[in-house]
């Protein structure tokens, strides 16, 4: 199969996100991308929270202070939650952790807030590639221990 | 059992070549054995297969695993399947930890065997950070309420209640329409055995009347749900008739006298109807509906009503009914080609669509069944039918609608050319669907009739002076412009969502998928299932479907929303909110937060404290982060076990 094809000879640097998906729509819409084998970048991890609003800021800082070079965090579209308005509590702690990201001396673009419906598997492929893009533009993160990858 | 050292067995899935051909499964399961507290790892070929599942269980009892984690798909199908296989083994369904690396690694970094390889092992790395925290949690459950509502009284609806009926259960449905039936009570023929519509739907609706367990609500509307599987408590509106349906029989002496006419919705608009009205002739309840909107208050029905059933000052009424499961039938619209007037629609008299036609057929239709285009009043020779109107199409609708258009049109061209064998029909399709049983011998036996099919899809529609439409075409199995002169073109339009779709969507918390209609469960597995635990979905309102497929759907919700019903209980997640009074300074920000009232505060003065209903809670988590005192946790989901996975997306110095 595709056993030969390895990573690429010349080793550009790869960022490492963290992704935090709501059980029901982004989680689903990972699994859909998945389903329609759009191909994107291998730099994000994803952890799994039932619903947006259970995404802590501190899951998000410590993500950061642990290296992370780029944080997303996903749920279903506004008014489509799945408990009916987390997204909703979601997008306050989103306008907070904006401010928080930037005290931290990060770049804005470090932060991504994004809706993905279970059904929006390429989009979710688009909204992986896009910030992995935008993430290699700014670099590594300051914050990131040295000797972590 | 809980201080027990972690004892952890990695499982990594190959599943045949879709995650085994894409990254080194053996690497990552030998990379599992360096980690901290793992035991024990296995590639398997098929890890959810019998064998696959044997290996767990033997891997359990070998290695006296207490925690198992599997490297495989996604936990949204198969996690209920491993839970069930450790449970079995004597591991507790919640110390099993599912790593996704085929969805969300292979299949989608496919091309890149290192890096797919890389970030398998970081996900299991996160996994067994997580397992080795994972706490055992025992499944409660609810007691299920014995009364079921259907919403939407279509066939589907229909079909569901009866079978709830049948087998003894109380089953309220509902219909915002004064009569039960929906859209099949409009048809005139059935395809691809052309029988006649309301003839073989009246005696089911009759056999719903009469059915001593539905309660028939129409003229109603569901305007909220609260609680819980097993335990919904649904606000129904029932919208005032104007008129005592326990006093009025039906006779239709009120609408004989009314004055007021306005256009007749059940004949498509073509016709009208009174300000007070039977629905249509076997409408079940058979009862008069008062049109408040356009009735003028002569009180002309008032007189002429000899039991005395008119109301003028009735109200709107709330009611509140208890219920363990909820079906959810309310169906489809056809699509509209009037907004963007898609092949001359609206513009021109004589392009009308199927559901019009379907009146113009029907014996009971404005012109008696006597099929004449609206122009003129005159009996069409030539009829045009386009196929994929809204459908197939990237300016509307991108779906097929799953062949009921083509179906439609084939059939009736054939009843046409059956009543006339003189007189000329074309189809303009771009592909014929006729996919399910008895499709093809209809659609051949179309054109043995001599219906005439052309392979194109029209580009222009211009009116003549007569009245006649000139359809372009390009006729793609010739290679040829043709223009067909037609008396009547008929517009095959698909099937669209229920324009209620995303208000009932937004009442019951179920997801609607891009197409608009509702999503189910898992497409191919649980296709009647929502997301919604307790609620399962039939007919139209998850897709385009045909009356065949949506009676099926029906008694498909029965069986499902049985199991549920008959058992008496519900399982509850284990992974709901926990309270530690001791940190709880009882400051009240859960209660605001919680959309399902799980948190009240209770007591006064020294006593004051929160008091959780667990069977509320649906285990978000949003009370968690919440709390400013860390009082709330959400098991399976805690603080530390979310944490351990974020530290170990990273790793010092590589592998």
């Amino acid at each position: 199969m595709a056993e030969a094809t390895g990573t690429t000879g010349t080793e550009e640097w790869q960022p490492k996100i963290v992704m935090f998906c709501c059980n029901w729509c982004s989680y689903g819409g990972a699994d859909s991308a998945g389903m329609g084998r759009f191909q994107m970048p291998p730099t994000v991890r994803v952890i799994r929270v039932m619903c947006s609003g259970r995404m802590d800021p501190v899951f998000i800082l410590n993500a950061f202070l642990e290296g992370a070079d780029g944080v997303i965090f996903s749920g279903c579209h506004i008014g489509d939650c799945h408990y009916v308005s987390g997204n909703y509590k979601a997008t306050i702690k989103y306008k907070f952790l904006k401010a928080m990201v930037n005290e931290l001396g990060l770049e804005d673009e470090r932060l991504k807030l994004d809706w993905i419906s279970a059904s929006e598997g390429e989009r979710y492929a688009q909204v992986v590639t896009e910030f992995t893009e935008q993430i290699k533009k700014v670099g590594p993160s300051p914050l990131k221990p040295e000797g972590v990858i | 059992m809980e201080n027990e050292e972690p004892r952890i067995g990695v499982f990594v899935c190959e599943c045949g070549v879709n995650i085994g051909g894409y990254l080194d499964t053996q690497a990552v399961a030998d990379y599992a054995l360096t980690l901290p507290n793992v035991v024990h790892t296995k590639v398997n070929k098929f890890t959810c297969a019998d064998s696959g599942q044997a290996e767990i269980q033997a891997g359990i009892k070998e290695h006296n695993l207490n925690r198992v984690v599997v490297a495989s798909c996604t936990p949204r199908t198969h996690e209920p399947t491993f839970r069930a296989c450790c449970k079995e083994a004597g591991v507790n369904p919640y110390q099993f930890e599912f790593v996704n690396i085929r969805d969300q690694c292979s299949w989608i970094h496919m091309w890149d065997w290192g890096g797919a390889t890389a970030k398998a092992k970081d996900l299991v790395r996160m996994g067994v950070a997580r397992s080795r925290l994972l706490e055992p949690l025992e499944e409660s459950s609810v007691p299920v309420d014995q009364n079921v509502l259907v919403i939407g009284a279509g066939v589907a609806g229909m079909q569901a209640a009866i079978d709830f009926g049948d087998m003894g259960y109380n089953v309220y449905l509902v219909d915002k329409e004064p009569s039960i039936g929906g859209r099949m009570s409009r048809f005139d023929k059935v395809f691809p055995t052309n029988d006649c519509s309301i003839c073989i739907l009246g005696p089911k609706m009759v056999e719903v009347g009469r059915n001593k367990n539905i309660n028939i609500m129409t003229y109603s509307e569901v305007t909220d749900v609260g609680g819980f599987v097993g335990n919904f408590e649904a606000t129904i509106l029932h919208k005032p008739r104007y008129l005592d349906t326990d006093i009025c029989t039906g006779c239709a002496s009120c609408q004989e006298v009314c004055p007021v006419e306005v256009p007749k919705e059940f004949n498509e608009g073509f016709g009208t109807r009174k300000a007070i009205y039977i629905p249509f002739p076997q409408a079940v309840p058979l009862r008069a509906v008062l049109d408040m909107e356009n009735c003028i208050g002569c009180k002309a029905c008032e007189k002429a009503c000899e039991p005395g059933a008119i109301r003028y000052d009735q109200e709107p009424v709330y009611e509140t009914l208890k219920v363990g499961a909820i079906i959810v039938a309310v169906g489809m619209d056809t699509f509209d080609p009037l907004p963007h007037n898609n092949y001359g629609y609206g513009l021109y008299d004589n392009v009308i669509t199927t559901m019009e036609f379907e009146r113009l057929l029907n014996a009971a239709g404005p012109t008696g069944g006597h099929v004449v285009r609206p122009s003129d009043a005159v009996e069409p020779t030539t009829v045009g039918f386009v196929n994929c109107v809204g459908s197939r199409d990237v300016n509307e609708n991108i779906y097929c609608s799953g062949g009921v258009c083509c179906m439609f049109n084939i059939k009736n061209a054939q009843l046409l050319k059956e009543k006339r064998p003189e007189t000329n029909h074309y189809i303009f399709y771009m592909d014929i669907r006729a996919t399910m049983r008895g499709f093809e011998e209809a659609y051949n036996r179309a054109r043995d009739l001599g219906v005439k099919f052309i392979r194109g899809k029209p580009v222009e529609i211009t009116e003549k002076e007569n009245g006649n439409l000139v359809v372009r075409v390009e006729d793609t199995l010739k290679g040829e412009i043709a223009n067909v002169e037609v008396d009547l073109l008929v517009l095959g339009t698909g099937l669209v969502p229920n324009e209620g779709i995303n208000e009932m969507g937004s009442i019951l918390k179920l997801p609607r998928s891009a197409d608009g209609f509702l999503t189910e469960l898992h497409p191919k597995l649980a296709p009647v299932d929502t997301t919604t635990d307790g609620v399962f979905v039939a007919g139209c309102a998850a897709g385009p479907r045909d009356i065949t497929y949506s009676t099926a759907h029906g008694s498909a919700t029965a069986g499902r929303a049985t199991r549920l019903l008959s058992t008496g209980e519900a399982p509850i997640m284990g992974i709901t909110a926990k309270i530690n009074e001791d940190a709880c300074v009882v400051c009240g920000v859960c209660v605001d937060k919680c959309p399902y009232g799980v948190f009240e505060i209770v007591g006064t003065n020294g006593d004051r404290h929160i008091n959780v209903v667990e069977a509320l809670c649906k285990g978000c988590g949003t009370c968690v982060t919440a709390c400013p005192t860390g009082a709330l946790e959400q098991s399976h989901f805690k603080n530390d076990q979310v944490l351990a996975q974020v530290r170990n997306v990273f790793v010092y110095g590589g592998e």
